[in-house]
């Protein structure tokens, strides 16, 4: 029961930073801008977060502060991609060779110093009783603020006026443009909120799941991110799904480790990738499925004209 | 009223591509100089130490030579592939792979001298990174899956098979449980091209590879159907050249560059297989490659260039104590700058009165 509660618990908690980070990329992408940067924006958020919290700020501000810093490395990857209207995947690239670089170099006077993390919260009554307590009641804020995030994008990208804009400019930014909606405006915001989510994707890596700063300790989690997208047909609560998905997997592989499992354990721990692979393909090989959900206009760039 | 306008190159002079890079390079020295600034050192005494020291005697000159081998040789491969609009992202991956397969035959031979163990061992490495680079174009072929993320996830599959074998069977029995695998013999090992100096015969390879890219891409109906396949896939579609072609070849070409580059750490400077073979080669490769504006001849230039910075970065470290990431900012910063610098290639800015 015990072993139940934790590979519960754990998954939920492995698709936290999975979560911020895929949400936020849904929204640029579902703006028509297509953003590999998200694991160096997640590195990014990860090392300002630690640098925040090491220093002796709370655990609030030093995730505010990664956010920021991942909407400063989006507006990087904006300028090249939006006004300077540069290959998007190459300038994605960029934004993640760079922020490997930049986070490993602001990082590395930390060393691997431990910090307060954010603590679990403990709700009188609720979080004692047994396995619903355990289940349900006893994580740290963050991982309410992840599942709480799904229906609030949800109903911005589907019942506001916001939303409709930036779907439609996602799908035809000519026609946007044509009515009088400044398209580029638009991706340049969606373009931020993705990178402050990768930041605060990657501000819950260094301040609860593994209180510590490693180089490059995203670990591919931001590619992972991008297969959740589109893993969802780019809606929100199929990414929750696939989050979770990938935290079993993940969380499985660690407790099948713990317990002696005869498999070398780097090929147990392979087996994330594998399997983000696995489902790219049962998703990917249905192609009505993908053709009626992406934006059609992901990737291209736009020019307004004269 | 007057205002800038856009005006789009529809042919931008070969001048002005050549000269894009090096505008790029050249913003990028300036702004690193900044950050040199910022961060309390010197900035003409630090680039000098960047880019001029590692040039100034014979061992500095072989050791940038050393990191370009591998960094252009990739970014040939990747190049072609990235003109087809082919994303092969994995190529860290492919040559993990084909530093195993190419140390597996070494090891698996041993002592026994043949004579032909190195040419082997080149065939087997290009293989293997071939093979590892069919299971995205497989996978993309057959079930339209994304390229990026297939060889990207594949990276970390490679390196964790590798971290296997040198922890566990391949390990060197007389190691002291070191992870590495026995050291390979004299002949299934370049020698190097000056007695002395780490440099091997495989930058033999390297510009053979060059000549062979550059006679794909600029003389050869192949590297044509390439270049339609990514600019204009419709128009590809409609001549009769089949997609698929192009993301086989991209991927294989990549793969069997990056396996032949791994294959070439194995049996050149290390000598035997470690937990890593690259220090991220397969990555550093792409900026390589945009920097060479995915062109064979930019291609050679921009590793030179990006391995000077690489190896500027370890004499920074080691006479002024900067820390090692600082090329790896470097790199990225260039990149940037490239591909910005691109705008003013295909880009007019004009002033319009109306």
């Amino acid at each position: 029961m015990d072993l139940t509660i934790a590979i519960i618990t754990g998954t939920l908690i492995g698709a936290t930073p999975l979560i911020f980070a895929a949400l936020g990329e849904l929204v640029v992408e579902r703006s028509g801008v297509l953003n590999l940067g998200i694991e160096g924006m997640m590195l990014i958020g990860a090392v300002t977060a630690f640098g925040f919290a090491f220093a002796g700020y709370p655990p609030i501000v030093a995730a505010l502060v990664a956010m920021l810093a991942g909407a400063t490395a989006a507006l990087l990857f904006g300028v090249l991609a939006l006004t300077l209207m540069a290959n998007q995947y190459a300038a994605g690239l960029a934004l993640t060779l760079f922020g490997a670089g930049l986070s490993t170099f602001l990082g590395h006077g930390f060393g691997a110093a431990p910090l307060t993390a954010i603590t679990e919260v403990s709700i009188p009554f609720l979080s004692s009783i047994p396995i619903v307590g355990p289940l349900l009641f006893r994580y740290d804020p963050m991982v309410y603020i992840a599942i709480a995030l799904i229906p609030i994008i949800w109903f911005a990208l589907y019942r506001t006026k916001m939303g409709l804009v930036i779907r439609v400019i996602g799908e035809s930014p000519q026609s946007a443009h044509a009515i009088g909606y400044n398209v580029i405006l638009v991706r340049y915001l969606a373009t931020l909120f993705g990178g402050a989510m990768a930041g605060l994707g990657g501000a819950y890596l260094a301040l609860a799941y593994t209180p510590l700063w490693v180089p490059n300790m995203t670990a591919g989690k931001g590619w992972i991110a991008l297969a959740l997208v589109i893993f969802s047909g780019w809606r929100p609560f199929r990414v929750m799904l696939g989050a979770w998905l990938f935290g079993g997997v993940t969380i499985l592989q660690l407790h099948a480790q713990g317990f002696g499992i005869d498999v070398p354990s780097q090929l147990l721990s392979a087996l994330p990738y594998v399997a983000t692979i696995f489902v790219l393909v049962v998703i990917s090989r249905n192609r009505i499925f993908l053709l009626k959900n992406f934006p059609m206009s992901l990737g291209k760039p736009f020019h307004p004209g004269n | 009223m007057r205002r800038l306008t856009l005006e789009q190159r529809l042919h931008p002079s070969v001048a002005i591509r050549a000269l894009s890079p090096i505008a790029a390079t050249l913003i990028t020295i300036l702004a690193g100089s900044a950050m040199f600034y910022f961060l309390g050192y010197e900035p003409l005494g630090t680039l000098r130490v960047f880019f001029i020291d590692p040039l100034t005697s014979v061992y500095g000159i072989s050791e940038v030579l050393l990191k370009a081998c591998p960094l252009v040789l990739i970014a040939l491969g990747l190049a072609i592939g990235f003109r087809a609009n082919v994303w092969n992202i994995g190529a860290e991956g492919q040559l993990t792979i084909g530093a195993i397969c190419a140390g597996g035959i070494a090891l698996a031979i041993g002592e026994k001298d043949f004579g032909f163990t190195l040419f082997i061992m080149v065939i087997l490495g290009a293989l293997g990174g071939m093979a590892w680079a069919s299971i995205p174009a497989f996978l993309k072929v057959r079930f339209n899956t994304n390229e990026i993320l297939v060889t990207l996830m594949l990276n970390y599959v490679a390196l964790l098979l590798l971290s296997y074998l040198v922890h566990g069977p391949w390990r060197d029995p007389f190691g002291f449980n070191f992870p590495q695998t026995a050291l390979f013999h004299s002949s299934a090992m370049f020698s190097p091209v000056l007695p002395g100096f780490r440099v091997t015969g495989s930058i033999f390879i390297v510009i053979g590879a060059a000549i062979i890219a550059w006679t794909i891409v600029t003389r050869s109906f192949l590297g044509f159907q390439m270049a339609i396949a990514g600019k204009a896939p419709r128009a590809g579609l409609f001549a009769g050249y089949r997609d698929n072609k192009a993301i086989w070849l991209g991927l294989l070409i990549g793969g069997g560059a990056a396996g032949l580059a791994g294959m070439a750490e194995a049996a050149g400077p290390l000598g035997q297989l470690l937990p890593t073979i690259s220090p991220g080669y397969g990555y550093t490769a792409i900026i390589v490659a945009f920097l060479g504006r995915l062109h064979p001849i930019g291609v050679v230039f921009g590793g030179l260039l990006v391995s000077l910075i690489a190896n500027g970065g370890e004499s920074a470290q080691m006479y002024l104590g900067m820390h090692s990431s600082l090329s790896q900012i470097f790199q990225g910063m260039l990149l940037f700058f490239v591909l910005a610098a691109d705008f003013l290639v295909f880009y007019k800015l004009k002033l319009v009165t109306r």
